[in-house]
C-alpha cells in the first residue's frame, strides 16, 4: 500500500524484506518485477535515459492504479516505486511488488499494475546514442496489454487515454 | 490558466510552462487546443497531429469536450512511455 517516485536507486531486497516485516498476516505469495534499462534498442546502443515526468499528476495516477488493484484483487501488500532523471543500462527504473494469499492473485495483480503504469502514469523517456537524443514512442503493444486488463466502467472518456 | 508541457511538446513549444487568461470563445480542452495552435510557430508544429497529444486538466485525463476555466491547471504531452 505505498507508492514512491524518486530520483534514487532502490533496492528490490531490502524492499521485499520491508514487507516481509510488516503485516504478512494472511500472505502467501509474493509477486515482484523490477524493470530496468535496456542496453539495446532498436540495433542501437543505449548510453543512457532521462526519464521526465509530471510531478503531482504522477502520484496520484500511480495511486489510484494501486487501488484500482487493490479494488480487483485481495491483495495483503502492494508496492510501487518508480524513478526518474537520468539513468543508465543496467539501472533500476521500477518495482512492483504484490502480496496475496495465493499466487494467482499476486501474479495478476503484478501485471495489471504494470501493463497500467506503462499507458497511465506521465512519464517520458528520452533515450541517448551515438546518434544522440531521441524520445522514445509509445508502444501499440502497450496499449493493446492495458486494454485487456479494461472493464466497462473503465470505458468513460477521461479513462481513455491509450 | 497554467499551461505545462512536456516531454517533445515542451521543446517544440520551447517552454515548460506559461500563464495565459482564459482566451475569449474557447471552453473546452479540445477549443483551447485549436487556439493553442495558432499562437505561433513552435505551438502549431507541436500540435499539428492531435492524435499524438494528451490533455490532463487539473492533474486528471480529460478528453477535447471537457470544459475548462480560468483557474485551471492544463498540461500537454505525448503518450506516455513510464514502466
Amino acid at each position: 500500500m505505498s507508492v514512491r517516485v524518486q530520483v534514487e536507486d532502490f533496492d528490490v531486497g531490502a524492499e521485499l524484506a520491508k514487507l516481509h516485516g510488516v503485516g504478512m498476516r494472511g500472505t502467501g505469495g509474493l509477486v515482484t518485477f523490477s524493470g530496468i534499462v535496456r542496453d539495446i534498442a532498436d540495433n542501437q546502443t543505449i548510453k543512457a535515459m532521462t526519464l521526465e515526468h509530471y510531478p503531482g499528476m504522477t502520484l496520484r495516477e500511480l495511486e489510484k492504479i494501486e487501488a484500482e488493484a487493490r479494488a480487483r484483487w485481495p491483495l495483503t501488500a502492494s508496492l510501487i516505486i518508480h524513478r526518474h532523471g537520468r539513468l543508465e543500462p543496467g539501472d533500476n527504473i521500477v518495482l512492483v511488488i504484490t502480496a496475496s494469499a495465493h499466487r494467482q492473485a499476486a501474479f495478476e495483480a503484478a501485471e495489471f499494475l504494470v501493463d497500467w503504469l506503462k499507458t497511465k502514469a506521465p512519464f517520458w523517456k528520452q533515450e541517448v546514442t551515438d546518434g544522440g537524443h531521441q524520445w522514445v514512442a509509445a508502444k501499440s503493444t502497450d496499449a493493446a496489454a492495458a486494454a485487456r486488463w479494461r472493464t466497462p466502467a473503465d470505458l468513460t472518456p477521461a479513462a481513455k487515454t491509450g | 490558466m497554467r499551461l505545462l508541457y512536456f516531454a517533445w511538446l515542451r521543446e517544440k513549444v520551447g517552454v515548460a510552462d506559461e500563464q495565459i487568461p482564459l482566451p475569449e470563445n474557447v471552453a473546452t480542452v479540445g477549443g483551447l487546443l485549436d487556439w493553442l495552435k495558432e499562437r505561433g510557430a513552435g505551438h502549431a508544429e507541436a500540435l499539428e497531429d492531435l492524435s499524438a497529444i494528451r490533455v490532463a486538466v487539473n492533474q486528471e485525463y480529460a478528453g477535447p469536450e471537457v470544459p475548462i476555466a480560468d483557474s485551471d491547471e492544463v498540461a500537454l504531452f505525448p503518450p506516455v512511455t513510464g514502466g
